[in-house]
This record gives structure tokens, sequence and C-alpha cells, in this order.
């Protein structure tokens, strides 16, 4: 074992399907290099689990540099694990000490299934998204940029609120498994821009409505959902969403 | 993009904001009756508290606004109960491990416990007080008074030690939902959310310490 490699115990859940129970399975895993990242570490398991001829963990991942959102793990109690401000993909070894036991649990909601072990179904977001996650443009030669003048602050709280990857951390952490901080952030996106106002009554409307449909829970701003979201997506999303929400049902 | 959705009061947000709303109203009744009870501590014996006792039990428009406070009341709670359901209903399984403490007070996450201590507590002090006042005679014939019974009620250290975990409960609940209330309803601001939060915190400090002033005051006899 070189210097600094750990020992952990990894208590890891596991589920056939969706139709089926799961339980919370323990695997020891030796000589873990701080360097590696989590989900490395996991391929290093799975591995060995194929080995020995059996099934290996299934977790989604795929860009494995913190921006796509599909990496998906509740990881002692918290989602993305003990770090603020990251994915779990980005989460290194060296945040863990020889000896521990992690538990490694999938998003827990009914809005989201569990496929298979930590891979749970998300496709309640892009059928959030669906209802009014856009603008309707017409094709064509876009026009000059400087043409809509938008102020700085707004351009830039609206950058923000599109900086959310739709991995499900904040529905993860929430007591109640709401979507609330996902869809204000997809709602002020759009919200804050003269391109999006047209819409809005519309858009803020129906995304709410399939939200409610999906089985989120509501919103009761305990503030988790900020804590843990990879990209600091704030709850002052949240509030704007619940204004244009008040000021559409006034409107229409 | 035409519009889908459900009836607003049946949507999520709909029934927050009538949480928000119902709620702030409760705040503006504890302020009102906070200040009148605090006349005890005038010392007087009881004159300008049951003066005050006397105004509130037979204005006519105070008995109207008893009944929009015991709808307010019973909408807060009724809604509370279909959110949580619903909230409960949201994760099934619940997580093995869950760090709740990362990224939220304890009292934000307890909102429903702390409001069913607050319910029973309800009962116990309207029983105590309300009933008396407004269903036997006893203080419309002049046989007895709101201060003497309040004395009387006080004097048992059990209802005094109940009293206090009441307001504990309050003062936590109020903790959360002061600010609450505001991001319900949308009034999030940089530099005013900040105000909000401060005045929600000191204001559920405050106003806990007096409720629970009366109560110790009375036991300890420090009001002739």
């Amino acid at each position: 074992m070189s210097t600094g490699n750990m020992n952990l115990t990894l208590r890891i859940w596991r589920q056939n399907s969706g139709k089926e129970q799961g339980q919370l399975v323990t695997y020891p895993v030796k000589d873990i290099s701080p360097d590696m990242s989590f989900l490395e570490m996991f391929d290093v398991l799975n591995e060995q689990l194929v080995s020995k001829n059996e099934n290996p963990i299934v977790f989604d991942h795929d860009c494995r540099e913190g921006i796509c959102g599909m990496c998906s793990m509740v990881i002692n109690g918290r989602p993305h694990g003990p770090k603020s401000g990251i994915t779990t993909c980005q989460l290194h070894m060296r945040s863990f000490k020889e000896g521990d036991t992690i538990v490694v649990e999938p998003w827990r909601a009914q809005a989201f299934p569990v496929i298979k072990d930590l891979t749970v179904d998300r496709s309640g977001f892009e059928r959030i998204m669906a209802k009014g996650g856009f603008v309707s443009v017409n094709t064509g030669t876009a026009q000059d940029a400087n043409c809509i003048p938008i102020p700085k602050d707004d351009a830039d709280a609206s950058f923000n609120a599109a900086a959310c990857i739709g991995c499900g951390a904040c529905v993860a952490a929430c007591k109640n498994a709401s979507a609330m901080l996902f869809v204000s952030a997809k709602v002020s996106q759009f919200a804050l821009l003269p391109q999006g106002k047209i819409e809005a009554v519309a858009r803020v409307k129906n995304m709410v409505a399939q939200m409610d449909d999906e089985g989120f829970g509501s919103c009761t701003n305990t503030g988790a959902c900020e804590a843990e979201c990879p990209k600091g997506i704030s709850l002052e999303n949240i509030a704007r969403m619940n204004r244009e929400y008040f000021v559409a049902n006034i409107k229409q | 993009m035409s519009t889908t959705s459900a009836k607003f009061l049946q949507s999520s947000l709909g029934k927050k904001l009538l949480m928000s709303l119902t709620g702030l109203f409760l705040i503006s009744f504890l302020v009102v009756h906070c200040v009148l009870n605090a006349l005890i501590f005038l010392n007087d014996g009881g004159v300008t508290f049951n003066a005050g006792a006397e105004f509130m039990a037979h204005n006519p428009l105070i008995r109207i606004v008893e009944v929009v406070l015991f709808i307010g009341i019973i909408l807060h709670i009724i809604q509370a109960a279909i959110l949580t359901r619903q909230n409960n209903k949201a994760r099934p399984v619940k997580y093995a491990v869950y760090n709740g403490k990362a990224g939220s007070t304890w009292y934000s996450r307890s909102m429903g416990l702390l409001g069913t201590l607050l319910l029973l507590f309800l009962i116990i002090h309207l029983k105590h007080f309300w009933v008396l006042s407004r269903f036997t005679d006893e203080i419309t014939s002049g046989k007895e008074t709101l201060f003497n019974e309040m004395k009387e009620v006080f004097g048992n250290l059990v209802i005094v030690i109940i009293y206090i975990l009441g307001v504990i409960s309050l003062a936590y609940h109020l903790m959360h939902g002061f600010q609450s209330a505001f991001q319900t309803l949308g009034w999030n601001h940089p530099k005013y959310t900040p105000v909000v939060k401060a005045i929600g915190f000191g204001f559920s400090i405050l106003i806990s310490l007096v409720f629970a002033a009366m109560p110790i005051a009375m036991y300890a006899g420090w009001i002739k």
C-alpha cells in the first residue's frame, strides 16, 4: 500500500429495479488513493465486482467534470457529498479518512423513481422543461445583440439562474423532495430577460402545474436546496418564481 | 405557449401563499395579544388590564375580528395538514442517513411538530381563559376578573411550565415562519431580506420573552 492510501467501508444502496425492494450492502474497499475522484473509486469497486462475477453497481455519470448534472449520489446524507459547490464527480477521496464508513444512496423522491441501484429516473425535470423552459423564436438570421439593451445586473442574475445543470440535488436535499429551486431557476433565467417576458405568464403557470403533477413536494423555505446546490443557485429565484406565479394568476 | 394550469389555490404555490398570509395575520394578532396582556406589568392590581379585557370582550368590531381570527387559525392548520401529507408522500422511501443540519436549521424542518405543540398549547390556553370569559358568566357577572383568573391559573407550577414550553415552541415556530412568510410572498431582496430576517429573529425572541414573563411573574408573586 502506498503512503496515504485508504481502506474504507462502503455501504451502498442496491436495488434491482423500481419494482423491487432495495437495501444497503456493505463493500470493503482497499488501497484507495486520496487523489481518486469518488466515481473513480466506484470504477475500482465495480472492476472488482465484475472480476468476482457479481453485478456492478449502476450509477449515473457522464462528463465527470461537474457540468452535465448526471452524477447523483447522496453521500453520508448529503447530495453530492460533504463538500459544497461541487458535483459527486468533483469530490475526491482526500475528503475522507482512513477507516471511514461511507453510506451512498440514490436521490430519494417519489418523482425520481429508482431505475437500478443509484440511478434514478429524472425525466420529470424534462417534462417540466417541455411545459415552458424555452422561448419560442422564429428561425432565421439572429438580430444584432445590441438591439435589445439589458441591464448588466439582470443579465448576470439570469446567467446565474441558467447555471443550473438540472442534477436534482435540490430535490434530494429537500425534506419535502421539492423541485422549487430547479423550476425557479428555469423560470428565472427567462423572466429576467426581455425575450422571456412575452411568454412569462403561460411559462410559470404551466411549469408549476407540471411540477405539482410530477409529485414533488412543496417549498417550506428551509434553504437546504441552496446549501446543497453544486451551482450555487440562490433562493432569490424561488421568491422570484412565487412573484411570477402570483402575478400570472392575477393576469390570467 | 398556451396556459394549461389548474386552479390557483389547488397548486402548491397557492397553498403556500395561504399559509404565508394566514401566518402573518396570526403574527399581527400575537402583537395585539401581547401588548394588551403586558398591561399586567403596570402592577396596578389588574385595573388597566381588566379595562382592556372588558373592551375586547364587548366591542362588536373585535367580535367580528375574533371570528376572522379563528378562520385564519383553522385555514393555517388545514393547509399545513394538506401540505404535510403531500410532502410526506413526495418521499416514500426515507434516507438511511440524512444530514439535514448541513443545509438547514432544525426548527425550519420541524414546523409541523412545533405547530402541533402550539395547537395542543392553544387548546389548553383557550380552555383557561377564552372559554371562561365567553361561555360562562363568571366574568360578565362580575364574580371574577380575568386578572384574578390569571393569578389563579398561574399559581400552579405545572401550568406555568406548560406555558413556558408553549412559548418556546412559539419562538422557534416564529423564527422560521416570520421570514419564511416573506419569501413565500416573493419578497426577497438582497438589501431588505437580511433586515426582514433580523426583525423576524428579534421579534420571535422578544414576543416570546414577554409572553413567558407573564406566568413567571404571576407565579413568583411579582405582580400583586
